[in-house]
Formats: structure tokens, C-alpha cells, sequence
């Protein structure tokens, strides 16, 4: 056992965990944190997506140990005093989400791709989120989504083409 | 900036088109009400579900395709921390018993026992051997490796050809692999083909694709011991049936076992069945009397969870020299995988009756052989069997009309069934009610600049280009709005099509819908709030969708086929029809005016010819509840339900354009537009129908240029994770221009049709079609699916030496 102190969406703990555990299952079981889901073995679908230390990392290929020291943000700690991130609103004002599992994930992701590039070109985006899988949605909406919190697009209005 | 923005302009057609009334919900483009709790984490995923004292299973699969069990000893695991139990099949062989399939296409169906654990033989890399339960999912995956099973190995037989040779059998006792013949004709090939000047021959392949839901399975069973009761959570897209099948399976009373869907993350099918691992979290449960959870990792999902497609097809179609079609004649081998999952060998026949799809002809010609193979069951993915009879019609077009010399949208305009001509009954036997092929392509050839692409087309040619454009066209129907009861008894189908809906009104006038739709990500919680909001005449937000809880929502037939709109929907409707009947009684008793003359619009009962003698629905609703005062004899509620049974399928159709950059140097393909225009009736939501064809898009391009599941001549699935097996990111997909046409079904009050499975069964041999048709001036006929730049360099490599 190792014990670790992290501080998750603003909450310190500190626990004894075995070398071995995942972040992911970190947060989940021992934390209760089950905003940010599990979606493959492989490190291949960014549905775990969460920021250590603000960057973005999938928390299935981080060991607990490695957060030691460490602030972790997941989707459920990304709104501040209840008002929703501008990529979370931009998610549901876009229908970026069907089925919502790999949306934690991609919506971390997206605010990583944003604060590395604030204005990014739609091609930009695409390549930015090339490590989370969506099954659902295609991306499009997902695409347009991660421009309009970047004040790339309004409200509404869609991208030409 | 004065370039043309279709996206705008189509954004806002949809919606001049669907909402002609400001004041209705129907066809407004509302953000869901789903949302709020998927962009902030706070979701109820099965996995996330944790009880006291609960205990994990995890499954030792097999790692041959085919052999006997000599031995299996579990008593190592005991000894290993924090394991609670282990079983093999042995042990749990008197109270696992089989899994279902519900489809048995024909009498004489082979149809395999199908323990949830192996007893004496495991049949492909997968298949579960013995499981372990212990009291974290660390402890349990460890604990598999102390499981010592011996095989004595058998012969694999992946190929369905070979397999049909019966040289290795995959089921002994059965005698044969062939698992079934189903043929059906409408009218006589022969003769057709007897009249023909050409006759097109191919053979396609379907691969094997795997579905991919985003949320692995995942099962939790909690019991109440004393009392022999059972409430199973999973992330099943169909918590009804699966109560059922859960019950005659395991011997448990049905009123026993409540089953809930928390939040789940897609199905595409995959989350259409009956699994090993439900039935065995069930049966350890019962056993240990405490809770059990099993969520399948990434890896093992792709060897344990069905698989899709996986035909080989011989299609062969006759024609006139004008271009006139006469028949059609399709042979197929379905590859079940090794045995019947829940609805295995009904698949293929939702496609029998699509070969056809939009165009009129003499005779059509049907046989299909289900195969028994050593690999994982398929079962239904997305569109099951109708993208496949798509892609076989649409590539076999483009094929005539290249030996024709024919344009292949000149060919398909003159074969199809024109507007006026419905309802039209086809070769299959269907009849369609609607449709307007001609006012679909118009649309979707002016988004497309088809001429313009044309044109480039033959200048590459011209130049020699090494980057060559391809011209794609998929003009699609599909049947859908699983299904009206008694056809689907005519198919030997084990159960009805009807779906369930009920109206709770509450004192305060607010509305609870319960729906035996099981949505996973389709958005019924906001489109049938839309339903009930203008059928009831309440406000969108005051209305509250129950679901996927056998207990909550008792009567359903779940989610699948893009039904759930078309029958589950239009239930809503025709239940919320029942309210406002009882509530115009009631309304009559307290205006003291005769019920004819109530009149019910924008959520108020007047009486005819004084509009000011007035009360509103939920005024109505409280007074209901009070019941102080009461027409004599009525029973004191609002309250309705209503089980609707299709009359018919419903028929989406559209017409999709694909164009596509094929570099003959690489074999690399660029999608380089999309045009999808399609017509699903009358649309409740458009921004969901927008988002539900995207999905279906990039999955059905998925198939076209991307997704193949492989397997060695072991048995092996050597595309046994995410990394190897390429479901398409961001990068890899285009921006798709969708639009539509609406015209409304007429076999449902709504006019719907749904939408769920049409931009999957269309893309597909849109973008195949491109790159043949890119490459055919090379000699290229066919691009094997999928069209990676190693299969397009081949084909490139075989069609230059012709």
C-alpha cells in the first residue's frame, strides 16, 4: 500500500492504495467520482479524459500513485458555483451528446485542446480530439460544439462548407 | 462572404417544413432534456452502481476456438485473497440453463444448446469456462489465473464455405453446419430472367463488423434473499424481454425479478440480447445471496458481445437493354458464429424483403443459409440485414449501369417507384405507404453539385490525375417501426411488435409518460415530452418520461429496429388521445354543458359558442383528484394507457451522395462530400433526427472504409481490442450536409417513420460506389469492404492487369 494525497474537483484526500490501482478506478470506487466512466482497456477512446494538474491525461493509463501530490479535475468538477463550463453549455446547445458516455471525457479533452488553442481551425479540433472515440454522434455536432465555446461560431449558426 | 452556406439553408428549411404552428412542441428544435446530467457527470452508469457487500465476477474464457473441457478445477482461485466463490459450468450446469433465441426461422432450425458456461465443449475464443467472484475486480481478475481447465483441442472452422462442407463440426450432435435454409421468392426468376438482354453477377462481402457501444457491458444483480426476489440492473438496450427471457431461462418467477436500464451508453444492437453474463450473475447471486456485479473489459467485450454483418452474398440481377429491371436473384451465407444469440437467425430476413428497396421489378429470388462457424455469435448491429440488402441492390445498380453505359442515377429514375404510385406493393410482398424519390434526389443532386463533380471527374480522368473522383449514389428505403405483431408471428418471431404507453396526470397538472421504450442515447425523454406537450396541451417542461424499470414502466418491447418513435411514439399519442377523452367528460360535468359541445384546444376545454365558460387541463386534473364533483359513474382518474400495434413497417427513404478522392498511388480514400437527404416522415425533433443521422452515417462509412473484424484459420480474433480493431475518429470523418424531405407516413397518426438505423444502411454503398466508381476507367469492378488503402491498392493491382 502507498498512500497518496490528491485533491479531487477541489476536495483533498488522502488514502492508502495499492501500487497498481488506475486513477480511473481510483476515483470511481474509492472516491465515488462515477462522473467519469471507463470505456476500453487500451488507452484507445479518451472516454476517462480528466486534467492532472490541467492537462489533460485518460485515467486509465495513470496509477493513483502517479496523482500523489497532484489536483485532479473531472467533469464533475468542472462547472464553477453551479454555471456550466462554456464547453459543457456549448455540448447541449450543439447536441454534441446522444448517449453521454464518452461526453466527460471528450468535454475534458476539448477544454485541454482549448486552453492549449484558443482559437482553433475546425480541422484543428478534429485532429485534437482524434484520441476520444464517439460512437454516436458522428462528431460533427461534437466539432461544432468545441468552435462555438471557442467563439469560433455563434449560437446557431452553422459552419460553412 | 457570399459563398452558399447549405448547412444554414438547410437548417432552416427543416424547420419551415416541420413547424408550420410557432405554438406546437412537434418538429420544434428543442436541446434535450437529457443533457443536464450527462455534461456534468452525475449519470447512473450500471458499473457505477455499488450496494453492501457486493462481490464481482469476472469470466475465464476460453483461448481455443474449439475444444473439449477434460478438466476444470477451481480450487486454486479459492485460495487466492478476497475470492468469495468460483464456479465451473459443471457446477452451476443444473441451474444455468441455455440461452435464448427467440427466432427460430424455420421447423426445422438447427438450434445448439447454449449453456452461459461451457459443460463439455468451449466453440469459439471467448466462451466462457468457469467464472470467479470475489470482493474487488483486482481480486477477481487475478483469481482467474489460478483456474486450471484442460482441452483437448478440436478443429476450428472460421470460413463459411468450408464450414458448409460439414468436413469440421462446429456442433457434433447436430450432425451439420448449416443452421438453416430460408428461401422466399415474389413472382418467377426465371421467367423474368428469360426476357432479360443483360444479366449483372457479383459476389459482395459483408465483413464482420463489431458494434462498439461506448459503455462496455456491465450487470449488477441485487438480491433480497429471504424473500427469493431479484432486481437486476443492466446495460441491456431491452430490460423488458430480458425480464422475461431472465425468468424462463433460470426457472425464477417473472413477478420475482425487476429489471432496470440505468443510463445506457449506446447499443447499436449489441445491447439487443440475452447474455452469459446476466444470466450467470443471476444464478451466483442466488447462490450467495448477496449482490453481484460483472462489467466486461474492452478486449473481453470484443470476443463475448455479438458481432455484426458477416454474409457473402451472390446477387444477380436481370435486366432489358434500356435499363429496365426484371428480377433480382440473391443467394447468401449468414454466418451465425458459433451459436444463436438472441435474434441470430432472424437477421438475414429483415433484409429479404429489401433487395428490392425502392425499384419495381417482375420476380425476386431469396435464399439464405445460416451458418454455424467457430467465432463469436452475431446478431443484430445497426440496420441487421438492411444495410446489407442495401449495399448489395445499390453496388449491383451501379454495376448494370456501368454495362449498360448508363448514368447510375439515369438507371435508378427509371426503375423506381414514382410518387404517384402509392401505396405501392412490391416484389417482397410490402406495401408501402409513402414516399418521393424524385423529390429526395432533386434535393440532394442540387446540395451535391452533381453536374459540377461530374465534370471534375472527367477532367482527372482527362489529366491523368493520380488523385482520381468518385461519384457514389445510395437511393435507400428501409423498413422499420419493428413491427406489426402478426407479421412478425408470420416470420416465426417468439414475440409481438406492440408498444406500450401510459399518462399519469398528477393533481398539479404535471404529466408523467411511461414509455416501454428503453432509450440509450435516442433522446425519447425530450421527444415524447414534445408528444405529450401538444397532444395534452401542458407545457414541454412539466412533463417528466418513465422508462427502462419493469417495476416503473411495466409493459414494454424496448428499443430496437428505429421503432421506438414509430410505435413507442405514436403509443404516447394515442394514450394522451385517452386523457384528454376522460378529461372532455369531466370538463362537461363542471361547465354543465353537454360533451359535444366541449371543445379541447391549447390546453382548454370550452364550451362551443361561449369561450368564456373555461377550465384548463390541469384545473380538469385537480378536480379529478378531488373528485368531489364528478360525472355519476366514471372512474376518478385522467389516467390512460394504450398498447399500440403497427398496422404496417414504416418506409424512411432518402437519397445520399457520396464523392470521394482516391489516390492510386496509396489507396488512401478521402471522403470529400456528403450529401444525405432523407425523408422520415414527419420529424418531432429535428435537431435529434440531425444527430441520429450523422451517427448512422459515420457508422455505416465506418463499415465502407475502416471496421473489419479478422479472425485467423485458428479461430483467433486477431482484432481482439481497440487498437486494432478502427472505429473512425474525428479526423477521419467529414462534415456531412444533411437535409430532408418530409413526407408523412400514413400509416400512424404521427406520420412518422424513424430514423435511427437510416443513415447506417445508406452510406455504406453510397461511399463504395464512389470508390468504384473512381477506379472503374483502371478496371476495377469491386474494392472489397473494407476500402483501406491496402484493399484499394489491391483491387488497383487486379484490375490494371485485366
Amino acid at each position: 500500500m502507498a498512500r497518496i494525497r490528491t485533491t479531487v474537483d477541489g476536495v483533498r484526500y488522502d488514502d492508502d492504495v495499492e501500487p497498481r490501482l488506475l486513477l480511473v478506478h481510483y476515483l470511481r470506487e474509492r472516491l465515488g467520482r462515477t462522473g467519469t466512466p471507463v470505456g476500453c482497456d487500451t488507452s484507445n477512446c479518451g472516454a476517462c479524459t480528466v486534467h492532472l494538474d490541467g492537462k489533460a491525461v485518460k485515467s486509465c493509463t495513470v496509477l493513483a500513485v502517479q496523482a500523489d501530490g497532484a489536483e485532479v479535475t473531472t467533469i464533475q468538477g468542472l462547472a464553477t458555483d453551479g454555471e456550466w463550463h462554456p464547453v459543457q453549455k456549448a455540448f447541449h446547445e450543439r447536441h454534441a451528446l446522444q448517449c453521454g458516455y464518452c461526453t466527460p471525457g471528450m468535454i475534458m479533452a476539448a477544454v485541454d485542446l482549448l486552453n492549449e488553442n484558443p482559437t482553433p481551425s475546425e480541422d484543428e479540433v478534429r485532429e485534437g480530439l482524434e484520441g476520444n472515440l464517439c460512437r454516436c454522434t458522428g462528431y460533427q455536432n461534437i466539432v461544432d460544439a468545441v468552435l462555438q465555446a471557442a467563439g469560433q461560431l455563434k449560437s446557431g449558426e452553422a459552419v460553412r462548407s | 462572404m457570399s459563398e452558399i452556406d447549405p448547412g444554414a439553408v438547410a437548417l432552416q428549411a427543416a424547420d419551415e417544413i416541420s413547424s408550420p404552428d410557432d405554438s406546437r412542441e412537434v418538429g420544434r428544435r428543442r436541446l434535450r432534456k437529457e443533457d443536464a446530467r450527462l455534461v456534468t457527470g452525475q449519470t447512473n452508469w450500471t458499473d457505477n452502481i455499488q450496494f453492501p457487500g457486493m462481490v464481482h465476477m469476472a469470466v475465464l474464457r476460453s483461448p481455443m476456438a474449439h475444444a473439449r473441457i477434460t478438466r476444470v478445477d477451481v480450487s486454486a482461485a479459492l485460495e487466492r485473497p478476497g475470492v468469495v466463490a468460483a464456479y465451473s459450468g459443471r457446477d452451476l450446469a443444473d441451474e444455468q440453463g441455455a440461452l435464448p433465441c427467440a427466432w427460430p426461422v424455420t421447423a426445422d432450425m438447427k438450434h445448439p444448446n447454449h449453456p452461459p458456461l461451457a459443460v463439455d465443449e468451449v466453440r469459439y475464443v471467448g466462451d466462457g469456462v468457469a467464472v470467479v467472484v470475489a470482493r474487488d475486480r483486482y481480486a477477481a481478475a487475478d483469481a482467474l489465473e489460478a483456474i486450471e481447465v484442460d482441452y483437448e483441442q478440436l478443429p476450428a472452422v472460421v470460413d463459411m464455405e468450408q464450414a458448409l462442407k460439414d468436413e469440421v463440426l462446429v456442433h457434433s450432435d447436430l450432425g451439420t453446419n448449416r443452421c438453416f435454409t430460408w428461401p422466399f421468392a415474389g413472382g418467377d426468376y426465371d421467367v423474368a430472367k428469360s426476357k432479360a438482354d443483360v444479366v449483372v453477377k457479383r459476389r459482395f462481402l459483408q465483413q464482420r463488423l463489431i458494434p462498439t457501444a461506448m459503455e462496455p457491458r456491465s450487470v449488477v444483480v441485487a438480491p433480497i434473499a429471504a424473500a427469493d426476489e431479484y432486481t437486476v440492473y443492466s446495460a441491456t438496450q431491452i430490460p423488458h424481454i430480458l425480464r422475461l427471457m431472465l425468468a424462463m431461462v433460470t426457472g425464477t418467477p417473472e413477478h420475482k425479478i425487476r429489471v432496470i436500464a440505468p443510463d445506457v451508453g449506446g447499443g447499436f444492437g449489441s445491447k439487443l440480447n440475452v447474455y452469459a453474463e446476466e444470466v450467470l450473475a443471476l444464478v451466483v447471486a442466488k447462490r450467495l445471496g448477496r449482490p453481484v456485479k460483472w462489467t466486461e473489459t474492452r478486449s473481453e467485450g470484443y470476443q463475448a458481445t455479438i458481432h455484426g454483418r458477416d454474409q457473402i452474398q451472390d446477387i444477380e440481377i436481370a435486366a432489358t437493354s434500356d435499363g429496365t429491371l426484371l428480377g433480382l436473384k440473391v443467394d447468401l451465407m449468414a454466418d451465425m458464429g458459433a451459436y444463436l444469440q438472441l435474434v441470430t437467425p432472424g437477421v438475414p430476413l429483415l433484409g429479404a424483403f429489401m433487395f428490392n428497396a425502392i425499384y419495381k421489378m417482375e420476380a425476386l429470388s431469396f435464399t439464405c443459409h445460416g451458418v454455424f462457424t467457430t467465432k463469436t455469435p452475431t446478431d443484430a448491429y445497426r440496420g441487421a440485414g438492411r444495410p446489407e440488402a442495401t449495399f448489395a441492390i445499390e453496388r449491383i445498380m451501379d454495376e448494370l449501369a456501368a454495362e449498360l453505359g448508363m448514368d447510375p442515377m439515369e438507371l435508378r429514375r427509371k426503375n423506381w417507384i414514382r410518387h404517384e404510385e402509392f401505396p405501392y406493393t412490391t416484389v417482397a410482398g410490402l406495401t408501402y405507404d409513402s414516399g418521393n424519390y424524385e423529390a429526395a434526389t432533386a434535393k440532394a443532386m442540387e446540395l451535391f453539385d452533381y453536374d459540377g463533380l461530374r465534370r471534375e471527374q472527367d477532367k482527372r480522368r482527362a489529366d491523368k490525375d493520380p488523385v482520381q473522383l468518385g461519384i457514389g449514389i445510395s437511393t435507400f428505403t428501409e423498413m422499420c417501426g419493428l413491427a406489426p405483431s402478426r407479421v412478425l408471428g408470420s416470420l416465426s418471431y417468439g414475440a409481438g411488435g406492440w408498444e406500450a404507453a401510459a399518462i399519469r396526470m398528477l393533481p398539479t397538472g404535471k404529466v408523467e409518460v411511461v414509455t416501454g421504450t428503453a432509450p440509450h442515447g435516442q433522446g425519447h425523454v425530450t421527444a415524447w415530452s414534445q408528444i405529450a406537450a401538444d397532444a395534452l396541451g401542458v407545457p414541454f417542461e412539466d412533463v417528466e418520461v418513465i422508462h427502462s424499470d419493469t417495476r416503473a414502466a411495466p409493459q414494454g418491447m424496448d428499443t430496437y429496429g428505429s421503432r421506438s418513435l414509430v410505435v413507442g411514439g405514436v403509443a404516447v399519442h394515442l394514450a394522451c388521445g385517452k386523457v384528454i377523452d376522460k378529461a372532455k367528460r369531466v370538463a362537461a360535468h363542471l361547465l354543465e354543458a353537454a360533451e359535444n359541445d366541449v371543445e379541447f384546444a391549447g390546453g382548454s376545454f370550452s364550451v362551443k359558442g361561449s369561450p368564456e365558460a373555461k377550465l384548463s387541463i390541469q384545473e380538469v386534473a385537480l378536480a379529478t383528484f378531488a373528485s368531489h364533483n364528478f360525472p355519476e359513474g366514471m372512474e376518478p382518474t385522467l389516467n390512460s394507457d394504450y398498447v399500440m400495434d403497427p398496422e404496417n413497417f414504416s418506409f424512411p427513404h432518402g437519397t445520399h451522395l457520396c464523392a470521394v478522392e482516391v489516390d492510386t498511388e496509396t489507396g488512401f480514400v478521402k471522403i470529400r462530400k456528403y450529401v444525405a437527404v432523407d425523408d422520415v416522415g414527419r420529424v418531432i425533433n429535428p435537431i435529434i433526427v440531425e444527430g441520429q443521422v450523422h451517427g448512422g452515417l459515420a457508422q455505416g462509412i465506418a463499415q465502407a472504409l475502416f471496421e473489419e473484424a479478422l479472425y485467423d484459420a485458428d479461430g483467433n480474433l486477431t482484432t481482439g481490442t481497440l487498437v486494432d480493431y478502427y472505429v473512425p475518429t474525428a479526423a477521419d470523418l467529414p462534415r456531412f450536409t444533411t437535409d430532408r424531405t418530409e413526407t408523412p407516413a400514413t400509416s400512424n397518426p404521427l406520420g412518422v417513420k424513424g430514423v435511427g438505423e437510416a443513415g447506417t444502411i445508406a452510406s455504406t454503398p453510397a461511399v463504395v460506389n464512389a470508390v468504384v466508381d473512381a477506379l472503374r476507367p483502371r478496371g476495377v469492378v469491386d474494392v472489397p469492404m473494407p476500402c483501406s488503402p491496402e484493399h484499394v491498392w489491391r483491387a488497383l493491382q487486379q484490375g490494371g492487369a485485366k
